[in-house]
């Protein structure tokens, strides 16, 4: 396999990820700078594709580019929203010639949520066709029309699974709905705390759905004003009074440094032993979210390591 | 039922200005059934009409506007003295009007969507996009392309919490969840498990005509 993604999870590996938003700019610098300084850390970044159906520079390019000049691997993440089939399937021919390795597939958030929400919805596809559509690609060598595609599709198709949907059961089937059509490994939402995680893995096993590699998402809180927005504005998920209250408390310090250490100490201790938590589990890895919070993800992984 | 509203007064009153003998013409079909757009709803526009505007506005109305031949049997005798037609049907009624005569026909109404009412709710919802390919009989009588945001086929996304879409602020059921509970209460939930394959929007793909075989 020439994902060094697939490769890790294959040998068993404990799987860090890390994220890449690149927002409206057109030079890739700073993001450049952002995955060399997580090279050695994460075995690969996700590039997120118009997050919050917001209108953002080009995943495609910008999981090109980090590949290029920062040797990071990249997740290409590819939403049906703005795209129909003819769209997405030449994006995908697209990243097979630029050498992206992992696609990260996802219905996408409904424009309304972003910032024009008076956007023509295109979801022509959701994630489980497009799914789909990508294993014909690389399993067959064809379209969806059985037109053959000359050269090899040699990508890994993962999909996104949210632990706190509640109801859950919903959720696992269509992540089963998923697995059926080739998913290869999955992402999840941000879980901020061992039971839910523990029991989407129980729920995962009392429906029987098939086994691919899982990594939860976790997102270290940079700061109060990060965990207040989690709290109140993501539905179902909740970071734990405890936490919230520390992350109080820290905001509280007026001396910027002293509250960024304090910061930076509670996301070590909570996280680390979140993360060690984990990987007790039947977790493959973790999907750290933190973007510009760089120096956690590393501390991170150092502290948890081995 | 087809489902209407009518347009603010003042975009009326601009889309009809300089016309002075205005038909105001209801439809008894389904948005006489709304109270949109009946025979009474048409007294009163015009009445409104010849009291603001000052013009002559005269109110008729026809059993549906939607027929081609029932139209032009009301109509053709009694329009010679307009120079203008205010319809209050759907679309679909303005459209078979305005092919039929060569005075301008105008719409009072906005065609908003193929639905249900509920008087009890006070409410009016959408059910059906007309795709041309109905998949009821997998989605336990809801259909998600008129009832999800997204309009999935293999739903529900990530943006459901507790039953309600994160489109419009978690006020309004979630489809996919709504076919789940109704498919396991009918203990038919394999039906929700498979994959359903992607859709051919060609069936509904405009402009759509069909013979009409059933004469």
């Amino acid at each position: 396999m020439n994902s060094r993604l697939m490769n890790e999870l294959k040998e068993g590996k404990f799987v860090f990820t890390g994220e890449l938003e690149p927002r409206k700019i057109t030079d890739l610098a700073e993001i450049v700078e952002e995955a060399k300084s997580l090279k050695g850390y994460v075995t690969a970044c996700n590039v997120t594709d118009n997050p919050g159906s917001n209108a953002c520079f080009s995943s495609l390019v910008c999981s090109y580019i980090v590949q290029r000049d920062a040797g990071v691997e990249t997740i290409y993440q590819l939403t049906c929203r703005d795209r129909n089939r003819l769209a997405l399937f030449s994006d995908l021919l697209g990243a097979c010639a630029l050498g992206i390795k992992n696609v990260l597939a996802l219905t996408g958030d409904h424009p309304s949520l972003g910032d024009f929400p008076e956007a023509k919805p295109v979801f022509d596809l959701d994630s489980a066709q497009l799914v789909y559509m990508i294993r014909r690609m690389i399993d067959k060598g064809e379209d969806l029309k059985g037109n053959k595609i000359k050269g090899e599709v040699k990508l890994h198709v993962g999909v996104a699974v949210n632990p706190n949907a509640d109801p859950l059961e919903p959720e696992l089937l269509k992540f089963e709905r998923k697995i059926k059509v080739g998913a290869e490994f999955a992402q999840t939402q941000v879980v901020f705390d061992i039971a839910t995680i523990e029991k989407f893995f129980e729920t995962l096993d009392s429906l029987s759905i098939p086994e691919i590699p899982i990594l939860i998402g976790i997102f270290p809180l940079k700061s109060y004003g990060v965990a207040q927005f989690f709290d109140k504005h993501v539905p179902g998920v909740k970071v734990p009074e405890e936490l919230m209250e520390r992350m109080k408390k820290a905001s509280e310090i007026s001396d910027k440094k002293k509250r960024r250490e304090k910061y930076d100490e509670i996301n070590l201790e909570y996280f680390s032993e979140l993360i060690k938590e984990i990987k007790k589990t039947k977790a493959r890895g973790c999907h750290v979210m933190a973007v510009h919070y760089v120096s956690m993800i590393k501390a991170l992984i150092e502290e948890t390591r081995g | 039922m087809i489902v209407t509203e009518r347009k603010e007064i003042e975009e009326i009153f601009n889309s009809i200005k300089g016309y002075k003998k205005i038909l105001v013409l209801g439809c008894n079909g389904c948005t006489a059934v709304q109270n949109v757009g009946g025979e009474k709803q048409a007294e009163e526009l015009a009445l409104l009409i010849k009291l603001k505007l000052g013009v002559v506005a005269d109110f008729s109305s026809l059993l549906r506007q939607c027929e081609r031949e029932l139209v032009a049997e009301e109509l053709s005798n009694k329009i010679n003295e307009y120079d203008c037609i205010l319809s209050l049907a759907c679309g679909a009624g303005v459209q078979t009007v305005a092919e039929l005569f060569d005075l301008p026909v105008l719409p009072a109404s906005n065609t908003m969507f193929i639905g249900s009412h509920s008087r009890e709710l006070s409410i009016l919802q959408e059910k059906c996009i007309a795709c041309g390919d109905c998949i009821l009989a997998l989605t336990a009588g809801i259909c998600p392309k008129a009832r999800c945001a997204k309009g999935l086929l293999n739903g529900p996304c990530g943006g459901q919490y507790q039953g309600k879409c994160e489109v419009g602020g978690y006020t309004k059921p979630c489809a996919w969840v709504q076919i789940w509970e109704r498919l396991k209460k009918q203990g038919r939930l394999e039906i929700f498990k498979e994959f359903r394959p992607l859709a051919d929007y060609r069936k509904s793909s405009s402009p759509r005509e069909m013979r009409w075989e059933y004469i």
